[in-house]
């Protein structure tokens, strides 16, 4: 508790898992005052560095997907920073706040900006403070904006953010597109010549953080490493908020420290394990697993402590898939959304995602005469003609083809994707070779990306809670 | 080859993909270094780099360095540029 | 002078044809027979600069000529001329454009793609221009073997653009097509 300067104690803000929730501890749709009541007000003028030593010690992680250690890209950009102190132009850092969420299946940002966003603006305030920041942006979707305004308008200090719309695609939150729409209006990746932190925003070093990261940040200015360091594991310390959806009983959002077991997080949302299929964890770029000896954390390394298989929870997705849904019909219908989320300026993106969700849709159709789409009922076993054999053969080529080709990682994350599919559902893929897929077709796709976006549920306000 | 070239590697090709058209005329020039897809862009030939490695730098040789720089100046949409070590 | 002027004109106009047919093809992406894409890009680039060097000879020639009676500034403003005002406006018409094409082609790596392209598509207003001029102001422009040569770049250069303008003009569009095509479910 080193560096707990706020008037609360950290002992007073309650533990996340066993009991409360870090980001959620001043209660659902928190105003400023109920904000302050229980966080206590942000550390005044700090000794420069100060931040950054709590922040490199907290071995915070990027929330946004990514997962990149927010210290060393902090000291990136005052480095930057503090170099170009001298310029004549304004060159102080750019911060930017991503709330973008143009994952299809995460509703955190949304429910962390509905219900805390002044830790955003904290952690905002607070950075721009420590490194001198010339602009400071909160960057998110059509349906955050009245929140994010009435929270900025309600406080003394806020004056200087920046509030902007970002436009609902799923590239849109890569941080070159973010820092592209600021700039030109065009929210997709440009192919950078520098590093965001050296020349970003109009060449300025420039600070992408998913807003849930700056939430963190404002935690970590107020109470320091050590208490950060108190949830989770060595190697994925802190909490993180998961957006859980799909054959769920309620989609909700979660704080769980970073190793939690799967099948812990499912079960505290009230999921049996006999009601899981599998589950993507990550998102649209993440991995289907099978839950049993999972653990949602950063760290790869942490399989070899007998944790069991560490996942990388990404942009802290979970989607369950319930028994007898059919979990490559489930890819292909993301595939297929992935393939037309391409910027569609990389020529092995814009060629590649489609020839790819081509072979998916077919593959996927097998048992059910070719479409697999529009529910070709839902009993098992449903016939259809027999598949080519080389089908798996070509995702694997197409597959090899795309990855690393891209100015984003769009065509990485697709690939991934699907390889977990391969894997996961290998058992499946002979059925479906042969014109059969045990299980129904009942428009997976009708929860996984319609039911999440057009939920008013992506506001719940007691949704971190638990 | 693969993890020796990529050490040895006397420059960089970069690969604007945002930019590339595909029009091949990097493959003419560095055959050995690049082939191309489906589609025309060019593609690192195999064992040039690892399966999961960023593909838009493609190592080249110290022999490749002329005709690199030739690709550079010759993309007939500026995609590319050299990266040294 | 006068020859030579109005035969290094009508070697330029030839010149210009072919770089105008050979730019289209570097534009495809394709090879032409055996020579590699390298090559007709670089081919490309040097008729044009051969153009460009017998369109020198042409104004040079006709500047010195008496009878022309040209002057410096008919070079670069158009239609103020003495000898056929409109028709030699033309040939300066084309003369700027094709500066501007040139300029901007040899400083692509400066400029920037963008500007690059936007200049380079004034080719396609440049060639006929040049072209009515060659066939409107020179002397020659009723002579039966320079109506002939007229006629065949004509519609090698007509038939190029259609092409240029058709489905199946870029190398890979078959394949590009077939995935290109794709749209949202
Ligand atoms: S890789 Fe795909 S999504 Fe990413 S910038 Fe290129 S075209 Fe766009
Ligand atoms: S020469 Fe340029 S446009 Fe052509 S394939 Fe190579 S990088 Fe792409």
């Amino acid at each position: 508790m080193t560096a707990a300067v706020g008037q609360l104690s950290p002992a007073a803000v309650r533990e996340p898992w066993d009991g409360g929730s870090r980001l959620f501890a001043a209660g659902g749709r928190a105003g400023y005052a109920g904000h302050l009541a229980a966080y206590g007000p942000l550390p005044g003028h700090e000794p420069r560095g100060t931040l950054l030593a709590q922040l490199q010690a907290s071995g915070l992680t990027g929330r946004g997907g990514a997962a990149f250690p927010a210290g060393p890209k902090l000291a990136a950009v005052a480095e930057a920073g503090g170099a170009a102190r001298y310029a004549t132009r304004p060159s102080g850092p750019v911060l930017i706040a991503n709330g973008a969420e143009g994952e299809p299946l995460s509703f955190k940002d949304a429910t962390l900006l509905h219900n805390a966003p002044h830790l955003v603006i904290d952690g905002l305030l607070a950075t721009a403070q420590s490194v001198a920041a010339s602009a400071i942006y909160i960057y998110t979707a059509a349906g955050n904006l009245d929140v994010v305004a009435a929270a900025l308008a309600e406080r003394p200090d806020a004056a200087g953010v920046i509030l902007t719309e970002s436009p609902d695609a799923f590239v849109a939150g890569q941080a070159s597109a973010a820092v592209n729409f600021l700039e030109t209006g065009r929210a997709i990746p440009v192919d950078l010549r520098r590093r965001l932190a050296d020349s970003g925003f109009k060449g300025r070093p420039t600070l992408v953080q998913n807003v849930e990261t700056w939430a963190q940040v404002a935690l970590i200015a107020r109470y320091g490493a050590d208490w950060f360091r108190a949830a989770g594991v060595a190697g994925d310390p802190g909490t993180r908020l998961v957006s859980l959806s799909g054959d769920v009983p309620a989609q909700q959002v979660l704080e769980v420290p970073g190793g939690a077991p799967l099948t812990d997080v499912l079960a505290t949302a009230g999921i049996r394990h006999d009601a899981v299929a599998a589950v993507l964890v990550g998102g649209f770029h993440g991995r289907w697993v099978r839950p049993e000896g999972v653990v949602l954390s950063v760290d790869e390394g942490a399989a070899g402590l007998g944790a069991g298989l560490a996942v990388r929870p990404g942009a802290g997705v979970l989607h369950v898939l319930g028994p007898g849904r059919c979990g490559l019909a489930a890819t292909a219908d993301m595939v297929d959304y992935l393939a037309g989320q391409s910027a569609r300026q990389c020529g092995p993106c814009m060629f590649g995602l489609p020839a790819l969700a081509d072979v998916m849709r077919r593959l996927a159709g097998g048992g059910s005469g070719g479409s697999g789409r529009g529910g070709a009922g839902a009993g098992a076993g449903v016939a259809g003609p027999p598949l080519d054999p080389g089908l798996v053969d070509e995702v694997g080529r197409l597959s090899r083809l795309v990855s690393g080709r891209g100015a984003c990682h769009h065509p990485d994350g697709t690939v991934r994707l699907i390889a977990s599919a391969l894997e996961v559902f290998a058992d499946d893929i002979p059925w479906h070779l042969a014109g059969q897929c045990n299980s129904g077709h009942a428009g997976h796709a009708a929860v996984g990306l319609a039911g999440v976006r057009d939920q008013p549920g992506r506001v719940p306000a007691e949704g971190g809670r638990r | 080859m693969s993890a020796d070239s990529r050490r040895e590697a006397a420059a960089r090709l970069h690969i604007d993909w945002t930019r590339c058209d595909g029009r091949g005329l990097c493959a003419e020039l560095l055959p050995e270094a690049l082939s191309r897809d489906d589609w025309g862009f060019p593609l690192a030939a195999p064992g040039r780099l690892a399966v999961d490695a960023d593909k838009s730098n493609v190592p080249l040789k110290h022999s490749e360095l002329g005709a690199a720089a030739d690709a550079v100046k010759l993309c007939p949409v500026l995609a590319l540029r050299l990266a040294r070590p | 002078m006068w020859a030579f002027g109005r035969a290094s004109g009508f070697a330029s106009m030839l010149l210009l044809s072919a770089s105008v047919l050979l730019g289209i093809l570097t534009r495809s992406g394709r090879p032409l027979v055996q020579l590699p894409r390298v090559s007709v890009s670089l081919l490309h680039r040097n008729v044009s600069l051969m153009a460009v060097v017998f369109l020198i000879f042409h104004v040079g020639a006709l500047l010195l000529d008496s009878y022309a009676q040209l002057h410096v500034t008919d070079v670069f403003v158009p239609f103020l001329g003495s000898y056929r005002p409109f028709w030699q406006g033309l040939g300066t018409v084309a003369l700027d454009l094709l500066a501007a094409v040139v300029v901007t082609g040899l400083l692509r790596h400066r400029i920037g793609q963008r500007t690059f392209k936007l200049v380079h598509w004034l080719s396609y207003a440049m060639w006929p221009v040049a072209i009515a001029h060659s066939v409107g102001n020179g002397t020659d422009g009723t002579s039966a073997p320079v109506v002939a040569a007229v006629v065949v770049v004509s519609v090698a250069v007509v038939a190029a653009v259609a092409w240029r303008l058709s489905a199946g003009f870029l190398e890979t569009a078959r394949l590009r097509q077939l995935h290109g095509q794709w749209r949202r479910p």
